[in-house]
């Protein structure tokens, strides 16, 4: 499915620099960010909070069949990120697929999403990359 | 009130290419009727589940559809979504709108048409059950994050990709004599290992397909159920809810969801697990059989494995699941709820493809997404449970 220009657009904060939020009242933080702390509900106080992206590879997969819009790019590998701030994230993990493992150090990089054919949109945000 | 399930049909599981989802979800509601004994103006309300026919094939309004081309209407209709749960979802919510007291004969639906599109929008589709803007995005499939699962839970409890290869194995194997099923062959661990990679390191023969199908039940009150022969009683009925997204999960080596529902179910149904005859779980891929044997209370947490490999859970086992081949062989994802419970009915009732003998409790087990969303219903052959 083609990717919208708004919601790309409404993603940039997250997508480009990893800002996510975090609840004062409890210190839980959330990325891709809420605006509502589930655990104190009322009481909590939900702030921006910047991520650095940087964690480990909690599991991955490398995916064969694709989706539509990334079936030029398998095979792909992509991972639940445990990031070192707190919560995990869904990503790309970029490079060889046959180095990636479980619990790899990852960091963040700025890379090209997906495509929505020839004319569309290009879509950017993060991905990650192993360590060393 | 008590509710009971007299009659329930479905298509057989496939590519039909020349049906339409009206043609497929009118023969299933025709065969339930059939089966219960009714007649279309018995029926007094409609609850059907589709997950995506939007994005399949352009139709919303599932409810009104289906008793339009039934010759059903005026009366109530409502489509219910909770992706691959939906049937289930759709069936709960028949069994609810009787207890309630509104109605007294129901019929609970679920179609899917898959196979118009071609395969990567059909992937797509499907991830419409995950998060959108971080799962989708990052080019995750459902195969995708099952098998991030199937690392995770092979890495912690030393699972090998040949034991997990016994859930397609066993299911295969049931599948042999259902004359529904998408196919019917039976596969080896060679086969499972050599197929192809799909997501690392589950492979096509651990992934259910895409089907096109529906299926559809009748459910009565206590007021009518004794004009009918063989009801079977709903005894429990559970629902919950998890995190859209598996990444905000605390665990990827269990589906809570599935746990809370089943707790509920059992409760409600005054059942323990180790009660149940037969139960058909949400096998979409290899890693979930595995998963749902310890959230359902069937096996210890990392011991699911041993289930397969003692052969308990084939018919002739202690507890024989997904006897008809399971979501393996078929998953129309809005009818694969239905499917299940027509299955339990049948082994309830002695008239399963793959008989479990002089079963009398069954459990079916249905999940939405990567287990955002999960039912589990108990079935028996006498009414008990509390229903209010
Ligand atoms: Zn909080």
């Amino acid at each position: 499915m083609v990717e919208s220009v708004p919601l790309s657009w409404r993603l940039q904060r997250q997508r480009y620099n990893l800002i996510g939020t975090r609840c004062a009242t409890c210190d839980e933080r959330f990325f891709p960010p809420r605006n509502f702390c589930p655990s104190c509900r009322r009481k909590g106080k939900i702030e921006p909070f910047q991520f650095s992206g940087r964690g480990s590879v909690e599991s991955f997969t490398v995916i064969r069949v694709a989706p539509s819009g990334f079936e030029s790019q398998t095979p792909y590998a992509v991972g639940i990120i445990k990031l070192d701030e707190g919560t995990s994230i869904s990503g790309q993990i970029v490079g060889d697929v046959t180095r990636v493992e479980m619990g790899k150090r990852v960091r963040p990089v700025f890379r090209r999403i997906r495509e929505d054919g020839k004319e569309g949109v290009i879509h950017y945000g993060v991905k990650w990359a192993l360590e060393g | 009130m008590n509710v009971a399930v007299v009659g329930g049909g479905a298509t057989k599981m496939g590519e039909h290419w020349t049906q339409s989802l009206r043609d497929l979800s009118t023969e299933a509601g025709a065969k339930a009727l059939q089966d219960a004994g009714i007649e279309g103006k018995d029926i007094e309300a409609l609850f059907i589940g589709t997950m995506s026919s939007g994005r399949f094939i352009g139709q919303e309004h599932l409810g009104a559809l289906a008793v339009d081309e039934a010759g059903l209407t005026p009366i109530p209709a409502t489509r219910c979504e909770g992706a691959c749960a939906s049937g289930s979802l759709a069936f709960r919510k028949a069994y609810l709108a009787i207890r309630s007291g509104e109605y007294d004969i129901v019929m609970a639906a679920g179609g899917e048409k898959m196979t118009d599109i071609k395969g990567p929008e059909a992937i797509s589709a499907l991830m419409g059950a995950g998060d959108q803007e971080w799962e989708s995005s990052a080019g995750l499939t459902f195969s995708g994050l099952y098998a991030m699962m199937a690392r995770a839970y092979m890495k912690r409890y030393g699972l090998t990709r040949e034991e997990l290869a016994l859930v397609p194995i066993k299911n295969h194997f049931h599948g042999l004599k259902n004359p529904l099923a998408q196919f019917q062959f039976p596969v080896t661990v060679k086969q499972v290992m050599e197929s192809a990679l799909i997501a690392d390191p589950l492979r096509l023969l651990d992934c259910s397909p895409i089907t096109d199908g529906a299926a559809a039940v009748i459910l009565v009150s206590d007021r009518v159920a004794k004009r009918f022969k063989n009801p079977m009683w709903i005894l429990g009925s559970g629902q919950a809810s998890d995190t859209l997204a598996l990444h905000n999960r605390k665990s990827l080596t269990e589906i809570p969801s599935s746990r809370i529902a089943a707790e509920k179910a059992y409760a409600q149904a005054g059942v323990s697990p180790g009660k149940i005859d037969v139960a058909e779980v949400h096998d979409c891929f290899s890693i979930e059989e595995i998963l749902a044997y310890e959230d359902l209370g069937f096996a210890e947490r990392g011991k699911g494995k041993d289930l397969l490999v003692n052969k308990e859970t084939y018919v002739g086992g202690r507890l024989p699941v997904n006897t008809d081949g399971g979501l393996k062989l078929g998953h129309p994802v809005g009818a694969t709820g239905i499917k299940q419970i027509i299955e339990i009915m049948r082994q309830l009732r002695g008239d399963a493809y793959t008989q479990v003998k002089g079963a009398r409790i069954g459990l079916a087990h249905n999940i939405g997404g990567s287990g955002a969303t999960a039912l589990v219903h108990i079935f028996g052959t006498e009414p008990g449970g509390r229903h209010g």
